[in-house]
């Protein structure tokens, strides 16, 4: 198998589709989108991930058009797009309420852009059609978007924003107003459609587990900055802050200290009384600076007694079981209060599940488990 | 088991007569409502019509003498008959004056959408807060009395009136406009008083729409302009044929600005009405003239109707 695996943001040479340069924008005194520098590369599924008034929707808005940038600019393939209004850009939108024209079948709704373009007759016909069989949608095309589900409106509208092939597509919160079965089916849908049309699809969300799902990159913002640009495997195994990895997933964070202890490898002396934990990291600590410790609770294995060749154990008891069916997180109180979280699939039945409520454990993580993040 | 399961059918059956009953009341009361307030009079003045006129009290005969018992019943019908609908035909006064009724309603209800629109778009993308403040400015000219309103008209567009006086002032005229009893002061009155008819249901359907699809529609390539004419203006359809019925509908029959604010050569329809009624005092002609004019203003009416039901439909 000799496949080139899909990263042109590792490759100096390429020349990305978008590019933010510093930009800015407030509203009034607020400051939604704070100097911020990004490259998004041509046939990117990238994603704008954060909590509700991050950001991401005025990023998107001005991709769109609809914001200007109050400082800097944003070049699409190497052109200045500031000056152009909505409707002369290469850039298509599917809104987050689908704003499908309510007057109009879903074969005209899908043939409103082409229309606008004069397109020939025959083409455009062409065109509406291949978008219907595209979207599965060809039995629909004469209904009104009242007489649709929910999903079906989330293909028509992803239908109409695909039809004029544009550079770049913007998806806003595209999956929010579907069920949790039908998004998950959704989203590899969109993966689907994403690679065969070869567009560059931008998508917002504030749902970490679909951001990682369909991105082929993952940016994770808060208060108009870019905390961490990266492929969704990175922005898991590898955070670059506290903020990142406690918004993408479950984690333990441990505060403490950090002692130099060989080549990349530190000791965190964090609590009264429990021996130090060992972590590697290749970012440089100074000794006795303050860190945080970071464990994904998957990566924490809990037993009866403790671990021969493990290089951090703790020993506590159970304080809680959180049930989910394929895995349990255990949340184990240790001697001096602290929670640490741990979890491990459910390989047995329930009845013959190794630990209950107050049973004393060690937990134990090797020193490339977890992440060592100075804030 | 074939017993609980009878019993249980007798019991939903007794269920269902009730419902039945309940159903049948519940449409009772603006059955007989519309039969009383609507129904009633006009057999009444449809009896009138086919009355025939007389110098007494009340004007016209024959009256119902129920004292005489059948006979009196029959010979009250024996001397109705349609010669007040045969002379609307044959006096041009009167199919002169439906026409140019209709015709002002049209031209003023074209006039009334032409301001109303605009107005009701600037509520509808106004700033949240301030759209009651715009809402109660639209209804309150409903608060002082219609009359009064139509004869301050009358000192504004005077020869002598303000409108007039400020002309003169700024120069741009330099002998005063005869405005006041011509059909121009007829159409100016019909639009500001049934301007809020026109600009409420057009404002609501506009303030229902998702400001998304107008983004959506200059996304896919429309300008500003393209976008109001392909979405806009097709989602606020069923506003604005509300409104243009509301305005045409009872413009149609109106009296009262036509015969504060018309002249002589001003021929409307509700004016007839009103002078065969009090000046010729002949009832029965009035009362044909009042049938004829309900007959001419069912069509539309049912039309609106049509509409209303549909736009239900379409909202379900």
């Amino acid at each position: 198998m000799n496949t080139t695996v899909f990263a042109p943001w590792e490759d100096p040479q390429a020349k990305p589709l978008i590019q933010f340069q510093n930009v800015t924008k407030r509203f009034g005194g607020f400051t939604a989108i704070d100097n911020l520098s990004l490259d998004i590369f041509e046939k990117e599924f990238f994603a704008l991930l954060g909590p509700s008034g991050c950001g991401k929707t005025t990023m998107m808005r001005m991709l769109a058009g609809f914001e200007k940038p109050s400082d800097g600019h944003i070049m699409l393939g190497g052109q200045d797009i500031d000056p152009i209004p909505p409707n002369k850009r290469a850039v298509n939108m599917m809104f987050q309420s689908y704003a499908l024209f309510p007057h109009l079948s879903i074969w005209e709704n899908i043939a409103f852009g082409l229309r606008r373009d004069n397109m020939p007759k025959r083409d455009l016909e062409d065109r509406v059609e291949e978008m219907l069989r595209l979207t599965r949608l060809e039995q629909f095309a004469r209904r009104k978007p009242h007489q649709i589900s929910g999903g079906q409106r989330q293909r028509v509208a992803l239908a109409r924003s695909l039809a004029k092939a544009p550079k770049l597509l913007l998806l806003d919160e595209p999956l929010g107003a579907l069920d949790k079965k039908l998004r998950q089916d959704t989203q590899f849908e969109l993966m689907d459609i994403q690679e065969k049309t070869g567009t560059t699809f931008v998508i917002v969300t504030h749902d970490q587990e679909e951001a990682m799902t369909v991105a082929s990159r993952v940016a994770v913002m808060d208060q108009g900055k870019l905390m961490q640009v990266a492929t969704p495997d990175r922005i898991y195994e590898n955070p670059n802050s506290v903020y990142v990895a406690d918004f993408i997933g479950d984690v333990n964070i441990i505060e403490g200290r950090a002692t130099a202890n060989g080549d990349e490898t530190y000791q965190v002396d964090w609590a009264e009384g429990q021996s130090p934990l060992t972590a590697t990291s290749s970012t440089g600590f100074t000794n006795g600076q303050s860190c945080h410790l970071a464990i994904r609770p998957e990566k924490v294995t809990i037993s009866a007694d403790r671990p021969a060749d493990a290089i951090n154990a703790v020993q506590g008891k159970v304080h809680d079981i959180a049930y989910l069916g394929n895995l349990s997180t255990y949340h184990v109180e240790l001697a001096n209060g602290t929670i640490i979280k741990a979890q491990s699939a459910n390989t047995r039945r329930i009845s013959r599940r190794s630990f209950t409520w107050e049973d004393p454990v060690w937990l134990s993580w090797t020193a490339t488990a977890a992440v060592l993040l100075a804030n | 088991m074939g017993r609980p399961g009878l019993a249980v059918m007798d019991g939903h059956g007794c269920g269902f007569a009730g419902e039945l009953m309940r159903r049948a009341l519940l449409i009772a009361i603006p059955y007989v409502w519309l039969l009383a307030l609507f129904l009633v009079p006009f057999f009444i003045v449809l009896k009138i019509s086919l009355s025939d006129v007389e110098l007494a009290i009340p004007p016209y005969t024959p009256t119902l003498d129920l004292s005489q018992g059948w006979a009196g019943i029959t010979d009250f019908f024996s001397q109705l008959d349609f010669e007040n609908f045969v002379w609307l035909t044959e006096d041009d006064l009167y199919w002169k004056a439906y026409l140019s009724s209709v015709k002002i309603a049209l031209i003023s209800t074209v006039l009334t959408l032409l301001v109303g629109y605009p107005i009701a778009y600037g509520m509808a993308r106004a700033p949240t807060e301030w759209r009651p403040t715009l809402m109660m400015l639209v209804i309150l000219p409903f608060w002082t009395s219609f009359l009064i309103r139509v004869y301050a008209w009358m000192g504004i567009l005077s020869n002598e009136g303000y409108l007039n006086q400020i002309l003169l002032w700024l120069g741009i005229i330099s002998t005063p406009l005869t405005i006041l009893n011509t059909n121009t002061a007829v159409y100016i009155g019909i639009v500001y008083t049934y301007l809020p008819f026109m600009i409420l249901p057009i404002y609501s359907s506009l303030e229902r729409m998702d400001e998304s699809l107008i983004e959506a529609a200059e996304d896919l390539g429309c300008s500003r302009l393209k976008a109001f004419w392909l979405v806009t203006i097709p989602l606020s359809r069923p506003g604005i044929i509300a409104g243009c019925f509301l305005v045409m509908i009872p413009v149609i029959g109106e009296f009262v600005i036509p015969s504060l604010l018309g002249g002589s050569g001003t021929l409307m329809i509700g004016k007839v009405l009103w002078e065969e009624f009090f000046s010729n005092r002949d009832w029965p002609v009035a009362s044909a003239v009042a049938v004829v004019l309900l007959l001419i203003l069912v069509i539309p009416i049912v039309l609106f109707q049509r509409n209303q039901q549909k736009q239900t439909e379409a909202g379900q």
